[in-house]
């Protein structure tokens, strides 16, 4: 028999609820409303502000960097982070035990700090281009979120089926794409997808590692909010909110959404 | 060898944290100990200015406020999902991680038109007659604290729904059956179980809060300043590096030495533990 709730507890997690979601679905009404303003319930239906964010070049431009930034530095992420969390789980007695607590030191280190600090040192030390430094410092962002998930991921896999394939005259490296990576499949995608949505939405490192000419869709978000208050940002935030129904949907089918409350 | 063969795939990773985490951010740390006038000086530039002081204590309060109203809201809401039968616990769980992925940009913004001068909440309380003039809510520290328990409401929720879960039903019913009202078993068992739990998040949204910035600026402004509002002026607007790298300094401090003292109570004050 499953234990009795309080209704007034329950009443007070209905509200808890009304006040996470109300907020978002007073954002997508504002998106749709055909006034010059913002203003909820959406007064007459309209897309016109969906088409006005493509027809400002800012956010067409800041779109494609955030874009080609989130890919680049998720694909740099999974590129150093898989053997990282594979050499974590593969050769745990071998190596130090301080290496798993060096990937976690991201999390630690607040982003702003590192932002500014890379702006500094990477940014204005070693005069790196705008693009790349973001890069770097997305690259950073997203590595704990890599190694963490593909090595939750590897340590429910049998290391004793790899070495199997290899003492039956498989190469270690063709091993390692035919038989430990689709093992650890699901893992890679979640890990793409948390690393990407992440850095898609970050604000404290790119603030500092923005410049002229080159932002992040964020950062010009900021920057038109403090200007203009009309509906355009309403439209981007529902496009925001899209890509991240798109993004659980995956994460669904890959590996249940339990998976994120964990 | 598999030393070596370790050591060669992690290394990449390994190199880029150093070159690009460790050694930058321990060098801005460095530049607040190198002033002319002594090694603490820019300490004392900090903590002697009264403006400063009082953003840092502003920030603290802000971070303890929205830490312990997340806190008890995550928990009566945490505690309902954990009890829901399977279907709703997972629409419930989607219901939070949907807005802890939406970014902080958007979810700020939102509280932006609520509580605008010209806002949603405004224009009801007028055309209701709640209120003659519509009210100042925007920049004030009420705005601040209402968008960032908005914003880590759904990660208090998820970090104590899993901890909850693993409490037994039967640990609640034994304790019920046996005679303790149902406050004595909340206090004398579902809460030393879920201590553990409850100081992670509170961690979690300690140090986020501490070192937010697109929420303060968006719902503070200039007179709302916070640590991380005031740490973007002083290097972005007024250029003042050294003052800027002691701020940043202070809360890299104030992060480590939470998670630090945090994880060892929480590990001291697991019942669970031996």
């Amino acid at each position: 028999m499953p234990t009795k709730l309080n209704p007034v507890l329950i009443g007070c997690s209905v509200l808890v609820y009304i006040f996470l979601v109300g907020p978002l679905i007073i954002v997508v009404g504002a998106a749709l409303s055909d006034t010059t303003y913002l203003t909820f319930p959406p007064q007459g239906l309209s897309l016109r502000w969906f088409e006005n964010i493509f027809e400002i070049a800012a956010f067409r431009r800041t779109i494609i960097t955030s874009l080609q930034i989130a890919l680049l530095s998720t694909g740099i992420a999974l590129l150093i982070g898989i053997p990282a969390a594979y050499a974590l789980n593969r050769y745990r007695i071998q190596l130090p035990g301080w290496l798993s607590t060096l990937f976690v030191l991201p999390v630690l280190v607040p982003e702003l700090v590192l932002g500014f600090s890379l702006l500094k040192s990477v940014a204005i030390g070693f005069s790196a281009p705008i693009f790349v430094s973001l890069v770097i410092g997305h690259t950073l962002l997203v590595l704990p979120y890599v190694v963490r998930v593909i090595s939750a991921s590897l340590a429910a896999f049998d290391f004793s089926v790899e070495e199997a394939a290899i003492s039956l005259g498989s190469p270690p490296l063709k091993t390692f794409f035919t038989i430990v990576l689709p093992n650890v499949r699901s893992g890679v995608i979640a890990a793409f997808i948390l690393a990407f949505i992440t850095s898609i939405n970050d604000v404290s490192i790119s603030i500092f590692l923005t410049g002229p000419g080159i932002s992040t869709l964020p950062i010009q978000i900021l920057a038109h909010v403090e200007q203009f208050f009309d509906p355009t940002i309403a439209s981007v935030s529902v496009l925001l909110m899209a890509l991240t129904v798109a993004v659980m949907a995956v994460v669904e089918r890959t590996l249940g959404l339990t998976f994120l409350a964990k | 060898m598999k030393r070596l063969a370790g050591w060669s795939l992690a290394s990449p990773a390994t190199l880029v944290v150093i070159l690009f985490l460790m050694v930058p951010v321990a060098a801005t740390i460095w530049t607040t100990f190198s002033a002319p006038n002594g090694p603490f000086a820019s300490y004392v530039a900090f903590f002697s200015s009264g403006f400063r002081r009082t953003v840092l204590w502003r920030t603290i309060q802000v971070s303890v406020l929205t830490t312990a109203i997340s806190l008890v809201l995550g928990f009566l809401t945490a505690y309902v999902v954990s009890r829901a039968p399977g279907w709703l616990k997972s629409i419930l769980i989607i219901a939070a991680v949907f807005p802890l992925l939406t970014g902080v940009v958007v979810r700020s913004f939102a509280w932006l038109i609520i509580l605008g001068k010209n806002g949603i909440l405004n224009g009801f309380l007028v055309n209701t007659g709640l209120v003659a003039e519509p009210l100042t809510m925007l920049y004030t520290q009420g705005s601040v604290i209402t968008a960032m328990v908005y914003l880590f409401t759904p990660l208090m929720i998820l970090t104590l729904v899993g901890v909850l879960e693993s409490i037994p039903d039967d640990l609640i019913q034994a304790s019920a059956s046996l005679g303790a009202k149902p406050s004595a078993t909340f206090l004398q068992v579902i809460l030393p179980l879920a201590t553990p739990g409850l100081i992670v998040g509170a961690v979690l949204v300690f140090t986020g809060s501490f070192t937010s910035y697109a929420t303060p600026q968006l719902l503070g402004g200039e007179s709302q300043m916070v640590m991380g509002t005031l740490m973007y002026q002083q290097a972005m607007v007024t250029f003042d590096w050294v003052s800027a790298s002691t701020i940043a300094a202070i809360m890299v401090v104030i992060t480590i030495a939470i998670v630090l003292v945090m994880t060892r109570i929480a590990r001291r004050l697991n019942p669970m533990a031996v």
